[in-house]
């Protein structure tokens, strides 16, 4: 880990304008990525603006009868909240499949949105990796793929997201509010916000170089069954082979979105329809032009027995 | 150089990766990783006051310190551990402003005012703190080196059980969780225990939710 | 003292507090944070600087330079070591690879360079300035294509082969036979405290504090690899945060720090780095076994062959899966075969129960799937199948060999008779539920241990010992064995460990280290106990030890009295016959596990354990429980997620680190359950003990993928058995 200056933010435009124009600066809230990354050479700042003194650690109603998340609440905060409880079920599982209760106490809504892989390969400098250090090649590929993304890769990387919250952001709709540099605001919708792969795995998030989320916003809450299914190996602190967001309405209709599959929460709107039909159709349209490694062919059936699971439990 | 995940692993290519190159014989060294340091930067120090336990510290430290460090290497509160740096393990657990973390993954330096718990500050050999005795009760340990981690999470979270926080394994969402052997199991299980004391840890915490309840 | 024939009674007998679950001894330090670890002393080593170590980016090859130029130009580095500019070094003669590599490369992450820095952090920022170029050779990473390559390997200890009868005839013409093929993976030692040393040097004296479990055979090995008189090298290691095999011997970490501070001029602590760990250091090797039963059909065994592969670096060592079958189960004709290919992974070495561990969790499968060939219960199989003596020499008695008194009150407590006897039969709401048990053996092992005990004027007797404590007990049961021989309370002994100026002992390993070590104890204040009654005048015929004081006929004295100003000092080693080769001395057990299996994802949660262990006198039956069910987690993990992920490209465990190599977590494992059998065994000491540390592992895995199978009908044989193994043979959803 390199010699970094170390700045506390005083509002969130300051702190994105700095970001900008500091060469080589980041942000830092809970931390507990960042300084794992750091720790392993993988994240160099030389600069880190620390914006935990910002007063973004607010859950609120919105006009539109939705909710306004801080990017700062911190996972347990937002996982206990009682109208998260009661009225965003899926959000509140989901965050708390996730991690650990020591983690979830630091981490941060806009800090799980920007986790950066697992991949082992990714978190091994002496091996290639165009997430790491673009054009140096992908280990995956050929490699121990088992974790890895079975759809939406591609020749440059397979790597998945490790978020477990962005999972039921994704399936409940969420935005992303942020501040740019030159102190505008804006707001991402949630399907937006994570790339794929492509040719630049190392560029995750449609966010410009200094933009400082604020917020996370949901619609107003979506009735239904509320199911996060989370599988693993371990029964607990792991990070998903596969996840199942879903809310399911009584007539067997809904939204899936998937984790542990993608570079990104995965969500196919057209595959929706499918869902009265059951797993099997559901779950061709949402892994359509799946392209597994034989490591984690497995995913392909788990996704379907799993949405089998979520979609029986959802009837119950 | 290779294209996009298109990279071999024979020994005839040339990879440049972090601040190693491999070279075959006769193959001509490339130019060295660009994002490996070039040059060292002196280190960034900031001055930062403690409050451990009760006892404000005044330190200066390099920013790179973490909180883990801080209380190991430069105030000797060597009874929480490090081990794994990375978050992986729990064994740094200490409980911050009331909340269990990972000081692992935290800087000194964003702890000013801070009111830090550690180990030491629940107990001593002489007067062990509840959760401390229960343990030694239940032999809840056994090579030692997760056991604060592990005292100072189950403390936190009999009191995060208390404060109503559900856990992954809570039945229902609105409902009060209970301290029961499948809450604490799961509650527990960013402490591993490589000796495998589990059943008995989950025993002494019982034991103490018990008695507070 | 010498054991060689059989104990009588003795004063331990008396179990006044030997026997007892009493608390440990040092647990209030160790739940207090007080307890201090290799890297937190201090007090014995000030002012350290901080080594930082450097790995090895290739497996195999060559450091064609090294360029440490803007490293050594960092802020605070005081001095960098490498293979350049080490000195001479020899290799330890417990170690396979160099512990400091260059310019040739053994193994992924060998270590190739320290930094010395006045902190931690300029350190690890330095080491990352250091610029290398390898030249990559090619290496073999792959054990099953290695498989034909292998060699019987050269060994002073167990032969690798072993034959009885005609295995190959029997085999051909039994009337039922089974032939099945297992692999287990390469896992990791993972103890919590990583590898971590101090060391300090006054002038050709050199000081370490280390983790390491066994004391006499690291600081020979340190003096060894630096090129100094034994005599020179004091290691110091009182608390060990696990070890597991993993710190049986010397490693980088204390090496590295000795030289660090050698070329720093000032005492240096090094830590390996989490992420280092899993190849820098040793692990289990893989395997691949084959097992073959021939059997009547009314479920006699009338062949048994086990043939078992593993991998190592050149000059390295086999696992010995195929041992215990040399000794389980009854059987006329048998074979068994150890095969060893090279391979340029990091080191494999010992792990919690080599050979057993590993060997078990293929042997109790085959064991099971042949008597569901014979269309016996499995445990009734075994019963059938038991033997009084070594089969391979049937004029040899086991010591003691109560398995099927384990097997059948296991089977009784736990509920066997309700199991379903067909697999996939089951339910539980969402999940598939089964029942599996195994055997459990692991063989017996004693070792010759000394201690030195002192009585005070106060009354106190100290127990001075370089015995470790590697989680195991060994303060508490050491303190058990005094206070019972010098008839004193447990608040009046003090027991001193790890230090190699104290008598050498037998270590941590092998699950030897609490008979061997408290017979050690005993040997000692049994001088101690005739210098005192000497000292009073006492006749030493009827001579009792009890309540602080000292009997005689009608004669008493406190015992302090007999210290007088100066004290008393007794040394003695316990030292073996060659009973353990008149007996066959082995520890027995049963283990019996519950397991839901996720009907739609196939994902595996244990439900119940219980164990029965029979392994002599229970010393500390808190401790021993302990170590019981540490071994059944160890087992849980092996069984069901641990996996050293290799890149058979490129030649490294992949996932090296605590998220991505998986060990079990508190929600993966149930309340545990073990029984001790009451059981005494004068052939193994006078202590009448035996070890237990790695019984509880012995096993564990098959009763898993037993019950596994109970569940699901699936029946799979490559370890660990993940939800991916099952998925496909999973009933229909919903």
């Amino acid at each position: 880990m390199k010699p970094f200056t170390y700045e506390r933010a005083r509002s969130p435009a300051e702190a994105a304008a700095a970001a900008a124009r500091i060469q080589g600066a980041r942000f830092i809230a809970g931390g507990t990525n960042l300084l794992d990354l750091m720790k392993l050479q993988i994240e160099t700042p030389g600069y880190l603006i620390d914006v935990n003194g910002l007063a973004l650690d607010k859950i609120e109603t919105t006009p539109e009868g939705g909710m306004r998340i801080g990017a700062l609440v911190r996972n347990t905060d937002l996982a206990a909240d009682d109208r998260v409880r009661r009225d965003y079920g899926l959000l509140s599982r989901a965050m708390l499949a996730g991690a650990s209760g020591q983690l979830r106490n630091k981490a941060t809504t806009a800090g799980n949105l920007l986790q950066r892989t697992r991949c082992p390969y990714f978190y091994d400098t002496n091996q290639p990796c165009n997430k790491r250090r673009p054009g140096s090649g992908c280990a995956a590929l050929g490699g121990f793929s088992r974790q890895h993304a079975v759809v939406g890769a591609s020749e440059a990387c397979i790597a998945t997201h490790p978020s477990d919250m962005a999972v039921a952001m994704r399936a409940l709709d969420a935005t992303v509010e942020t501040v740019r540099p030159d102190g505008s605001a804006r707001s991402i919708p949630i399907a937006e916000f994570h790339r794929l792969p492509g040719d630049t795995p190392h560029i995750e998030t449609a966010l410009a170089a200094g933009e400082l989320i604020t917020a996370v916003t949901l619609p107003k809450p979506v009735g239904g069954k509320h199911i996060y299914r989370k599988v693993r190996d371990r029964a607990s602190y792991a990070f998903a082979l596969i996840s199942v967001a879903a809310v399911i309405q009584r007539d067997g209709s809904g939204r899936v979105a998937l984790g542990g599959v993608a570079h990104k929460p995965w969500r196919v709107e057209a595959a929706e329809p499918d869902l009265p039909r059951g797993a099997k159709a559901a779950s061709a349209g949402l892994l359509a032009d799946a392209t597994p490694t034989r490591e984690n062919a497995f995913k392909l059936l788990l996704v379907e027995r799993t949405l089998g699971a979520v979609l029986t439990e959802a009837r119950a | 150089m290779p294209g996009p995940g298109n990279i071999e692993f024979s020994r005839r290519n040339l990879l440049i990766v972090g601040a190693a190159s491999f070279v075959t014989p006769g193959a001509i060294a490339a130019p060295t990783a660009a994002l490996a340091q070039t040059a060292a930067a002196p280190p960034a120090l900031s001055k930062v006051a403690l409050n451990i336990n009760g006892k404000v510290s005044e330190l200066e430290l390099d920013t790179r310190t973490t909180l883990l460090d801080a209380l190991r290497e430069h105030l000797h509160l060597t009874g929480t551990k490090k081990g794994c740096d990375h978050g992986q393990c729990g064994a740094c657990t200490v409980i911050v402003d009331g909340r269990r973390i990972n000081s692992c993954l935290t800087l000194a330096v964003m702890h000013a005012g801070d009111k830090v718990t550690t180990i030491e500050g629940l107990g001593t050999p002489q007067n062990l703190h509840p959760m401390q005795s229960a343990f030694v009760k239940h032999d809840g340990y056994q090579c030692g080196y997760c056991t604060p981690g592990q005292i100072c999470s189950a403390v936190a979270a009999l009191d995060e059980i208390k404060a109503g926080i559900p856990s992954h394994v809570s039945a229902d969402l609105s409902a009060s969780p209970q301290a029961t052997a499948a809450e604490l199991r799961e509650r527990m299980s960013g402490n591993i225990c490589r000796c495998g004391a589990y059943s008995n840890i989950v025993d002494a915490i019982t034991e103490v939710a018990g008695r507070q309840a | 003292m010498k054991f060689d024939t059989p104990a009588t009674t003795n004063p331990i007998d008396q179990l006044k507090i030997i026997g007892k679950p009493t608390d440990r001894i040092d647990g209030p330090s160790k739940t207090a944070g007080t307890a201090p670890y290799a890297y937190e002393r201090h007090d014995i080593v000030a002012n350290p600087a901080h080594g930082y170590v450097v790995g090895s980016a290739i497996a195999k090859g060559r450091i064609a330079s090294i360029d440490l130029t803007d490293a050594k130009a960092a802020a605070g580095v005081l001095a960098i070591v490498t293979a350049e500019n080490a000195g001479k070094l020899a290799k330890g003669s417990l170690n396979t690879a160099s512990l400091l590599g260059g310019p040739e490369i053994q193994h992924y992450h060998q270590a190739i360079a320290v930094v010395v820095a006045e902190t931690f952090e300029q350190a690890r920022s330095a080491a990352e300035l250091i610029r290398v170029d390898y030249i990559r050779a090619e290496g073999a990473y792959d054990l099953a294509a290695a498989k034909n390559s292998a060699a019987k390997p050269a060994t002073d200890e167990d032969p690798p082969d072993t034959a009885v009868g005609d295995f190959a005839g029997a085999f051909a013409t039994a009337p039922v036979q089974f032939d099945a093929t297992y692999t287990t993976p390469d896992q990791a030692h993972a103890m919590m405290e990583p590898h971590a040393s101090m060391a300090a040097w006054d002038g050709d004296r050199l000081t370490v504090v280390t983790s390491n479990q066994m004391i006499a055979w690291g600081a020979r090995d340190l003096a060894t690899t630096l090129g100094l008189p034994r005599d020179r090298v004091r290691m110091i290691s009182p608390f060990i945060g696990g070890g597991f095999g993993g710190k049986l011997f010397v490693r980088a970490d204390v090496l590295l720090a000795a030289l660090g501070a050698r070329a720093a001029g000032r005492p240096v602590k090094v830590a390996l780095t989490r992420p280092l760990i899993f190849n820098n250091t040793t692990h289990r090797p893989a395997t691949i076994q084959r097992i073959r039963i021939g059997a009547t059909r009314d479920g006699r065994i009338t062949a048994i062959g086990h043939e078992g592969w593993s991998g190592d670096l050149p000059d390295g060592k086999p696992e010995t899966a195929v041992n215990q079958t040399r000794l389980l189960y009854a059987g006329a004709n048998r074979m068994t075969a150890t095969r060893l290919a090279v391979l340029d992974l990091p080191e494999g070495n010992a792990m919690r129960a080599p050979g057993e561990a590993s060997g078990m969790m293929a042997l109790e499968i085959a064991v099971d799937e042949m008597a569901e060939k014979l269309g016996l219960d499995p445990i009734e199989f075994r019963i059938l199948n038991d033997t009084q003596v070594d089969p391979e020499k049937p004029e040899r008695k086991f010591s003691h060999r109560p398995l099927v008194e384990c097997l059948r009150m296991g089977a009784d407590r736990f509920g066997w008779s309700k199991r379903s006897a067909q697999p996939g039969r089951t339910r539980d709401g969402r999940w598939l539920t089964g029942i599996g048990a195994a055997a459990a053996f692991r063989n017996n092992v004693v070792q010759k241990s000394a201690a030195r005990v002192r009585l005070d004027p106060r009354g106190v007797v100290t127990v001075e010992t370089d015995m470790t404590d590697i989680g195991t007990g060994s303060y508490t049961i050491i303190a058990q064995t005094a206070a019972e021989m010098m008839g004193l309370p447990l608040n009046k002994v003090v027991v001193r460990l790890g230090d190699s100026t104290f008598p050498v002992s037998a270590g941590s390993g092998g699950q030897w280290g609490a008979n061997s070590s408290t017979a050690g104890v005993y040997a000692a204040c049994v001088k101690l106990r005739e210098a005192v009654a000497q000292k009073l005048g006492f006749g030493s015929a009827d001579v009792v030890f009890a309540d602080g004081e000292v009997r005689s006929g009608n004669r008493s004295a406190p015992l302090a009295k007999a210290a007088g100003d100066s004290g008393i000092v007794a040394e003695d080693t316990i030292e073996f016959g060659d009973l353990d080769k008149k007996y066959q001395q082995s520890t027995f057990g049963a283990h019996f596990v519950e397991v839901g299996v996720d009907a739609a994802t196939a994902e595996v949660r244990i439900r119940r354990m219980l164990a029965v262990c029979a392994a002599g006198r229970i010393l500390n039956p808190k401790s021993a429980r302990s170590q019981v069910i540490g071994a059944m987690t160890m087992g849980a993990g092996a069984a069901l997620m641990e996996d050293l992920v290799i890149d058979e490209r490129s030649g490294f465990f992949v996932n090296h680190d605590l998220a991505g190599y998986e060990v079990p977590v508190h929600a993966d494992i149930p309340h545990q359950d073990v029984i001790f059998l009451d059981e005494v065994d004068p052939i193994s000491s006078p202590m009448k003990a035996k070890g237990v540390g790695e019984l509880g592992i012995c096993g564990v895995g098959a009763a898993i993928a037993n019950a596994i199978y109970n569940a699901t009908g699936v029946r799979v044989r490559d370890y660990p058995i993940t939800l991916d193994k099952l998925l496909d043979r999973m009933p229909a959803v919903g």
